[in-house]
């Protein structure tokens, strides 16, 4: 009986170490789980022969892995012979095994479904006698964004799970948006039409943000994973516009060479309906590939932050050397309003993709510079307009573009207050990324604010 | 004796077509029966067996498919095709026209000299 007890533990042991050995195959990511197999089958037949040759069920382990070859070198000539394994794949998941695959098609299904919601909704007016290329094109304009978002947020609303409670406060706060856009008597060419028209989907995405974080908005890491979210979606959805654009002429070439003109199809249902598809594949690209793919953001992030830095403080030195004042004209505040945009949207995903317990280095530094001239640079071209703003009254457009450009200011000034801090090893890393993942509160409130109450304040002008 | 490894590498296809025109079988039983064959003195990397199989499947010289013996673990078997039969022939010929130019080789360096070290090599 003895003797069968150390068998059976030895094939205990024997086992262990395969399944140790089979860990090991399958860290590597040019072995698919059916070479695993493959090579363990070899591996056991190797051990079977050797123990039958009568070997210990160790040293037969030892001697098969031995001869299987260093795991490097399988994987090199996997690699070499599967080249396309390096390139990982993105839309479907190629192995028709796990639950994972059911999954992740039935979350196709339903961003099919989402698309082709959003796709239909913006046809939805046109029932009503609403053209889109025609005189209502205000209503479109100010309601772009009631069509796709909603079809997005509730994607994400299924996706994960959210609670009964949260939906309705969200579709209550779609449903004030909706009332904001269409109640207010705002003339197609008023300037409240267009602020609304910028507007409106900056609160909304807010609120898919809050779909996006699961309901659990307050968590900054959620809020974070958000900001990735929409800089990733941004990217995306600019490549599918471009191949948009490509099938767009492509439609009207070929239906033209053959007589028949295609620009009323395009035009009417191409264009809007793809647009808004593509808000919702976009968005299910960067979660699907989310960890297949190195993130975009940071990587161009990484290229344009040295850039801009050199581009600002060239145009600081300029400034200073020529002794030329900003040359105040009415545009200056939004050219502005956007460059504060850009060194804050570097900022973010510099941030979003740092790692919070990296040593400052001199991309760090860069960094600094780049926030600290787009400051310097915009307090003078603040001083230089405040002398003028009376001159010219407080319009919605301006207000608007004074508020966000205090807005941008307060964000970059404490921000490279932190960075300083950060820099001179005071302070840790993640003060900056609560302070920026908190300040999304800020862009929400004035975008709702500029939504709802800038038609009243200032008489539906 | 040690074989080299580029010898091991260009005779490996025509080796794995070969065994696999006599019925389909599964890497551990080619690689025994190469090692066989050349009485040993064909050494593998055990591993480096799989890549050239699925390099052969690849190109549609053998085709492969999981089976399960009754009682048994399941094993990915590996067949022939038509287009590997062609290759094999092709690849036949092509050594048999280097064994004969090796042989042509072998008998004039005899006759010659006889197989001693180089004088290059005897003085370092």
């Amino acid at each position: 009986m003895g003797g069968g007890t150390v068998i059976v533990e030895s094939n205990n042991d024997l086992e262990a170490q395969i399944a140790e050995w089979r860990a090991y195959v399958h860290r590597r990511r040019e072995l698919l789980q059916t070479d695993a197999e493959e090579l363990e089958d070899h591996l056991r037949s190797r051990i079977t022969e050797l123990t039958e040759a009568g070997l210990g069920a160790d040293e037969a382990f030892l001697i098969a892995v031995k001869r299987m070859g260093s795991l490097d070198e399988l994987s090199r000539e996997f690699a070499r012979e599967h080249s396309e394994r390096l390139w990982k794949q993105l839309v479907l998941p190629g192995e028709p095994d796990a639950p994972a695959a059911a999954r992740s098609r039935r979350e196709l299904l339903v961003m099919m479904l989402c698309a082709a919601v959003a796709a239909l909704a913006i046809k939805v007016p046109a029932l009503f006698g609403l053209d889109i290329s025609g005189d209502d094109a205000g209503f479109y304009v100010r309601n772009v964004s009631l069509f796709a978002l909603p079809a997005l947020a509730a994607y994400f609303g299924w996706q994960r799970r959210l609670d009964r409670r949260v939906i309705g406060v969200l579709a209550l706060l779609f449903a004030i948006g909706a009332v904001a856009a269409n109640a207010y008597p705002l003339a197609d060419d008023s300037q409240s039409t267009v602020l609304t028209a910028i507007h409106l989907p900056i609160a909304l995405w807010l609120v898919v943000g809050v779909t996006y974080a699961g309901g659990d908005w307050r968590s900054d890491r959620r809020r974070m994973d958000f900001i990735r979210f929409t800089g990733e979606w941004l990217i995306y959805f600019v490549l599918i516009a471009l191949g948009g654009g490509v099938l767009v002429l492509f439609t009207a070439g070929t239906f033209d060479a053959i007589g028949l003109d295609a620009e009323g199809f395009i035009n009417s249902w191409l264009l809007p309906c793809g647009a808004m598809a593509a808000v919702i594949v976009s968005a299910w690209l960067v979660e699907a590939k989310q960890s297949v793919i190195e993130n975009m953001a940071p990587v161009l992030t990484r290229v344009f932050t040295p850039l801009f830095a050199v581009t600002l403080l060239a145009f600081l030195v300029a400034m200073i050397w020529t002794n030329e004042g900003i040359d105040v004209e009415r545009d200056v505040l939004i050219l502005f309003d956007l460059l504060l945009v850009i060194v804050l949207g570097l900022l973010l995903y510099a941030i979003s993709a740092r790692n919070p317990a990296a040593r400052p280095g001199l991309f760090d530094k860069l960094q600094l510079a780049l926030v600290v001239s787009a400051l310097i640079i915009d307090v003078m071209v603040l001083l230089a307009i405040t002398g003028r703003i009376t001159e010219w009254g407080f319009s919605p457009n301006k207000t608007a573009a004074l508020g966000e450009n205090v807005i941008l200011l307060t964000n970059l000034a404490w921000s490279a207050w932190l960075f300083l801090g950060f820099l001179r090893g005071r302070m840790p890393f993640a003060r900056l990324e609560h302070w920026q993942t908190r300040y999304l509160i800020v862009y929400a409130v004035w975008a709702w604010t500029v939504v709802l109450a800038f038609p009243i304040i200032f008489d539906f002008v | 004796m040690h074989i080299t490894k580029d010898l091991v590498a260009a005779s490996a296809t025509p080796l794995v077509l070969g065994i696999l025109a006599e019925g389909e079988s599964y890497g551990y039983a080619i690689l025994k029966q190469i090692n066989e064959l050349s009485g040993g003195q064909l050494e593998w990397t055990d591993g480096l067996l799989y890549p050239l199989l699925h390099r052969l499947e690849r190109l549609g010289h053998v085709e492969s498919a999981w089976e399960t013996p009754p009682g048994g673990r399941r094993r990915k078997y590996y067949r022939i095709t038509d287009q590997g039969c062609a290759e094999l022939v092709e690849q036949r010929r092509q050594w048999a026209a280097v064994v004969d130019a090796l042989r042509g080789v072998w008998n004039i360096s005899q006759s010659i000299t006889p197989i001693t070290a180089p004088a290059w090599e005897a003085g370092r």
